[in-house]
């Protein structure tokens, strides 16, 4: 009898561990939360042809949000649905705030959850599933849930960028880099637990050197003076040379030359900066239908507008950031400065819910001692 | 009838109460309730680990630091501006109100540029990643606490005490040290319990200035409830500052009550100054305490008047259009801090002045409670109650939490303790005989409030009036939580919104929109804040 049950046991841990390593797929042995895409049993709001004119929609976003005058007001225009929108923090008070009030929630549409951010949403039952019928134009490798209880909105890369003429020696070409004695007290990055980008470089390094490396990379990094701060701007314009830094080497985003390119004063024929192709990590941003809201078509309605190329194609200079539709075209400067790399590290967003707090917990421990 | 009204007389001292018990304690009580639902881990959990004592230990020894640090460098010009009257003199009590509204992204830029220039990069003096970085920056922010509310106070004080204690042979220091120091002690409290409670909620300046090396119970409560979206360890943490802040109240309320005696009040003590020697004094000390306040803020004018080849006014001129990633223009964005300032402020003054009626005149069992109410929202993290605002306010009983209305409301709890410790001392401090011998000439209770007790208040109710403008012009983290509207966007998000993004263009904007906001803070303060009694 006790043989029985713990034969059963092992069997069953046998079964998680193959699981798992299945999940994780790069043969590195990555935990994964195990809850966040199972079937979420939920019914999916279908997108029907009822007069919604009329409805007032709330739509939650981060304060990063921004898009031109006049577009939204196209959606209502085309529908007779009006969109109020809120701001409530950086994404990852968006996530909290939406975790709290779950159920009850205090808007109908949530736009910026991210993959790193994901499963936590995901595991708290924020959303309620709806697949746009504008899926077939967006890369399969954007949408993650299987159920579509999020929507991918738009996309970028957290990348490494450099000044380039403030480098000491030749660009850097990889993360380990960024650890050598050349780069010593150039390199500034962010707090993962702060930073949204932050967390995405943190993501970077446990991929690039897998679960046994990253800790020992973060060392080396921190005998090479790196420099940690709270927030991307206190980066960015403090320590960087962008600011008056001292530090030519900062993480940032893969968009972000473009911006230096369009924002120069005086104007400039090149972006003073250059990215670090090797440290790109994919950010994918989605916007969900909240569980609980009273207007569930007009909120399908407002996923497909977001979606649509009108708002899509305004997305690159206001957020900075790629738009999911393949169909939406984009603006020079982007094409020319900004390309994205083919092969941007990612990682399962079950992976990072399962391991977060213990890495970043590790990471704490390490770099601020 | 008569009854009626005595008994409906009795209740309103309790309305100050309520008030802040509905937007303060319901809203606070619902997320510790959430919290502990969810289960606080108090054996083996984030609690009793080392970095949360050490984080618990360092709030307190920087906060202690800070409020020192601050006296020191606040109260030569506190006594300044109470006793000499010069030119400008006005000017100065608004202008120390500047740092109060600066985004601290744009203090901590400002005081980094100042620590490349003068060397202060390394070393335990440097102005960056180190405690004296944190003390610094909290200095700069809270001189306006001590001036305007030591200052305030003291120059309502008659100087007859001191020049009897004069003639009858005290020197200038022992007047001072025996006369005038026991008779502030009151707006000392006052002052100092402020700054202590700013110092120990502070999150920004910790983050930003501290290099993340640093922590606060307000930084590990930000991060357990936003990064690892755990409410039972940030509701526990919240429970630990809670206590301290409400012990440390009941204790300062306890050494004010020794200290609530009546005393002689003035007009306006101030008198010019009388030599070339005290001239001299007066330019050190003002120039002392302006430069320390300038220095950063130099940087910010660098910035906003420095363009690709030269100098210029090419920003300033750029904020007539509507700039890039913002949703409104400039313009629109400092109409709508001014009018959230000024709707925070009314709500600030009215539960404030009301509060502190109730604490000097009320019924003894409201008086503690709500001295105790009124000052636990400035000792508590932004983060429980922004959070706890969410969850109480939803529609089921009122659905404030998604109305434009929170925002002025939340910035009001933060401007009220400084209405009320600015008007408590001085009520206190009315010569009982004074009201005696109106009730004698046959005035009721309420015309003596009306007559004597209201006149004199009056500018200790501007002075924190104008604190409570600052706050609402400033914007307060704890709205950034509740969610507002984009056409709402002030003018320090604004700030905050162009500084995260790359671009040399966007960040001269951002310096350009700062001097804006530091030209329409001096200004507003200066307008609400004229201190008639004291003539300034």
């Amino acid at each position: 009898m006790h043989t029985t049950h713990s034969r059963r046991r092992s069997a069953l841990i046998v079964l998680v561990v193959a699981l798992l390593a299945a999940a994780c797929g790069s043969g590195d042995d990555f935990a994964a939360s195990e809850a966040c895409f199972d079937d979420p049993n939920l019914d999916a709001v279908e997108a029907g042809d009822a007069d919604l004119s009329g409805t007032t929609l709330r739509l939650a976003t981060h304060d990063s949000f921004f898009v031109s005058e006049g577009t939204l007001e196209a959606f209502t225009a085309e529908t007779g649905i009006t969109v109020e929108q809120v701001a409530a923090g950086d994404a990852g008070q968006v996530v909290s705030s939406a975790v709290l009030t779950a159920g009850n929630p205090t808007a109908d549409v949530l736009f910026g959850i991210d993959n790193a951010f994901l499963c936590r949403g995901l595991e708290a039952d924020l959303f309620t599933p709806y697949e746009s019928g504008l899926l077939d134009s967006v890369d399969d490798a954007l949408e993650l849930d299987p159920h579509h209880r999020v929507t991918p909105i738009d996309f970028g890369d957290v990348c490494v960028n450099y000044w380039t003429d403030a480098l000491p020696g030749s660009a850097p070409t990889s993360l380990a880099d960024l650890a050598d004695s050349s780069n010593a007290g150039q390199f500034a990055t962010m707090n993962p637990e702060t930073s949204s980008p932050g967390f995405a470089f943190l993501l970077a390094s446990i991929a690039t050197f897998g679960e046994d490396g990253w800790e020992d990379y973060w060392r080396d990094l921190v005998a090479n003076d790196v420099a940690i701060t709270a927030g991307w701007s206190d980066a960015y314009y403090g320590e960087f040379t962008a600011g008056g830094g001292a530090r030519s080497i900062v993480t940032s985003y893969a968009s972000s030359p473009p911006a230096e390119f369009l924002f120069a004063d005086p104007p400039v024929d090149a972006p003073p900066t250059g990215v670090l192709d090797e440290s790109c990590f994919r950010q994918i941003e989605f916007a969900g239908i909240l569980r609980g809201t009273e207007h569930p078509e007009a909120a399908a309605a407002l996923i497909d507008f977001m979606l649509g190329t009108t708002f899509q194609e305004d997305i690159p200079l206001n957020m900075f950031v790629y738009p999911a539709n393949g169909d939406a075209e984009l603006p020079e400067a982007f094409v020319e400065f900004g390309p994205l790399v083919d092969d941007a590290l990612t990682m399962d967003p079950a992976v990072i819910e399962a391991n977060r707090d213990d890495w970043t917990q590790r990471w704490n421990d390490i770099v601020l001692g | 009838m008569e009854r009626h009204r005595a008994r409906l007389t009795r209740w309103a001292w309790y309305a100050p109460l309520a008030a802040l018990l509905v937007l303060y304690g319901w809203p606070v009580l619902e997320l510790l309730v959430r919290g502990i639902r969810e289960g606080i881990d108090l054996a083996d959990g984030p609690l009793t680990t080392r970095a949360t004592r050490r984080a618990i230990t360092f709030t307190i020894t920087q906060a202690v630091l800070s409020t020192m640090a601050t006296l020191f460098l606040a109260l030569p010009l506190s006594a300044l501006l109470a006793n000499r009257r010069f030119r400008g003199r006005r000017a100065i009590r608004a202008f120390v109100t500047v740092p109060f509204v600066l985004p601290t992204i744009v203090v901590a830029s400002a005081m980094l540029a100042t620590a490349e220039r003068t060397g202060l990069t390394d070393g335990p003096f440097a102005l960056q990643g180190s405690l004296t970085a944190i003390v610094a920056a909290h200095v700069f922010f809270n001189v306006a606490v001590v001036v305007r509310t030591v200052g305030g106070f003291w120059s309502g004080l008659a100087a007859d005490q001191e020049r009897a204690a004069r003639m009858l042979g005290d020197g200038a220091a022992t007047a001072m040290w025996r006369v005038t120091l026991p008779r502030l002690r009151p707006a000392l409290a006052a002052a100092t319990v402020i700054v202590f409670l700013f110092s120990f909620t502070s999150f920004g300046v910790v983050l930003i200035l501290g290099g993340t090396r640093f922590r606060t119970i307000e930084t590990e409560i930000f991060r357990h409830a936003v990064s690892r979206t755990d409410f039972g360890t940030a509701a526990a943490l919240s429970i630990i500052q809670l206590v301290t802040v409400a012990a440390l109240v009941v204790v300062d309320a306890r050494l004010r009550q020794r200290l609530n005696r009546p005393d002689d009040l003035a007009i306006d003590r101030a008198i010019p100054f009388a030599s070339t020697r005290e001239r001299i004094v007066g330019l050190v000390v003002v120039g002392g305490t302006l430069t320390f306040l300038c220095v950063p803020m130099l940087a910010l004018l660098e910035g906003a008047f420095r363009t690709g080849d030269g100098w210029g006014l090419d920003h300033l001129e750029s904020l007539t259009d509507r700039p890039p990633f913002l949703t409104v223009t400039p313009a629109r964005a400092i109409l709508n801090s001014l009018a959230f300032g000024l709707l925070a402020m009314v709500f600030a003054t009215v539960i404030g002045a009301g509060a502190a009626m109730a604490i000097v005149f009320g019924p003894r069992r409201s008086r503690r409670l709500t001295d105790l109410a009124s000052m636990l929202p400035l000792g508590t993290s932004a983060v429980t109650l922004g959070f706890g605002m969410l969850l109480a306010f939803d529609d089921d009983v009122i659905e404030l939490r998604s109305s434009w209305l929170i925002i002025p409301l939340a910035q009001a709890l933060i401007g009220a303790p400084f209405v009320v410790r600015a008007v408590v001392p001085v009520l206190r401090a009315i010569d009982p005989a004074m009201r005696e011998a109106a009730a004698t000439l046959g005035a009721d209770a309420a015309t003596i409030r009306r007559t004597v007790d209201a006149p004199i208040a009056r500018s200790a109710v501007l002075s924190g009036a104008g604190f409570a403008l600052a706050v609402g012009l400033g914007e307060f983290g704890a709205t950034s939580f509740v969610g507002r509207d984009p056409d709402h966007m002030t003018v320090p998000l604004a700030i905050e919104r162009l500084l995260s993004q790359p671009g040399d263009v966007l960040q001269g904007q951002a310096m350009a929109l700062s001097c804006v906001l530091t030209v329409v803070t001096v200004a507003a303060v200066f307008a609400v804040d004229r201190d008639q009694r004291a003539g300034l």
